[in-house]
């Protein structure tokens, strides 16, 4: 049963996430889950402070609904599919990240160097988690998707414009893995 | 219920994200120092099945489940929104190990911290949507 409870390989993950794509475009809406925050935004109130929150959110009930669904999901994987064989990552990427003093996963989905309640207390931890999230909740909007609009959808019907966006997320990886993690940790 | 076939679209989503580790900050730091073929998997599959299954609904001149016929929009010509807009995402991306939707997921999981990503999110967007006027696009 190592199928289910371990890591999924991707190429069945990789194609259920194009079903899902699929699904949605069946469905008459399109993929693309960074919508949701604007969304969000809309709820809270923002449309008094600009017109780009102006719009009426129940049309993208359906998007919520999706991002709930989501929320289970995790929370069903991790409570009734997991075991403790997960995220074998690169051996040599686990010493790389020794020497950066980030803790080896071990079972764990994410580091507690980065996500520990503890380094969420520190004034750079939670510097890095709310920076993290600005650049996300800035840079998604402004490039007109994430991974699941541009990188899936759009390069699922040949958009050069999300071409052009994907090449943008790897720059921004780039920068990041090679030379701010470094510097920060 | 119409909404909840959303629903039940995004618990599959959210499981498939978890169990193949697509919201794992270690994975993502792996496809950024290509040392591991993963999550390359991962994306290059959904796209062959995306690619593969827009072409069949085309072709086929499936309609959607109303009977209209299905219409992709494309997105908006532009260059300097994409390539500026994607590496802020892309910045942020690496730094947290997650994407918008895998924020949500690891609510899910039980990964607190990422609520402070979460509120991040909403005010990085909140920004831009104060700001998105006075930008090039």
């Amino acid at each position: 049963m190592d199928f289910i409870y371990g890591t999924w390989h991707w190429s069945i993950s990789g194609f259920l996430i194009g079903m899902i794509m699929l699904a949605l475009v069946y469905f008459g809406k399109s993929f693309g889950m960074s919508s949701n925050l604007r969304t969000l935004c809309t709820i809270g109130g923002a449309k008094r402070a600009s017109q780009y929150f102006d719009f009426d959110w129940r049309e993208q009930k359906w998007n919520l609904a999706m991002v709930l669904g989501a929320i289970l999901g995790g929370y069903f994987a991790t409570q009734f599919l997991s075991s403790e064989n997960i995220v074998k990552i690169n051996p040599k990427t686990i010493e790389q990240l020794h020497a950066l003093n980030i803790d080896a996963p071990n079972g764990k989905i994410v580091p507690d160097a980065i996500f520990s309640m503890e380094t969420m207390q520190t004034p750079k931890g939670f510097s890095i988690l709310l920076i993290g999230g600005l650049l996300i909740g800035f840079g998604t909007p402004y490039a007109g998707g994430c991974t699941s609009g541009h990188a899936i959808s759009g390069l699922s019907n040949l958009q050069l414009p999300s071409l052009i966006a994907v090449i943008g997320f790897f720059i921004g990886g780039l920068i990041t893995s090679y030379f701010i993690i470094p510097l920060l940790f | 219920m119409k909404i909840f076939r959303f629903l039940l679209v995004g618990f599959i989503f959210g499981i498939v994200l978890t169990k193949t580790e697509a919201i794992s900050w270690y994975r993502i730091y792996e496809m950024f120092h290509f040392q591991s073929f993963h999550m390359y998997g991962v994306i290059f599959t959904a796209i062959f099945t995306g690619v593969i299954g827009i072409r069949f609904l085309k072709k086929k001149d499936i309609k959607d489940y109303k009977g209209h016929t299905i219409e992709i929009l494309d997105k908006e010509r532009a260059s300097f929104r994409y390539i500026i807009g994607g590496i802020m995402f892309g910045l942020g991306w690496a730094l947290v190990g997650c994407c918008p939707g895998p924020i949500f997921v690891l609510l899910g999981v039980g990964i607190i911290p990422i609520l402070v990503v979460l509120v991040g999110a909403l005010l990085g967007n909140f920004i831009y949507g104060i700001v998105k006027d006075k930008l090039p696009h």
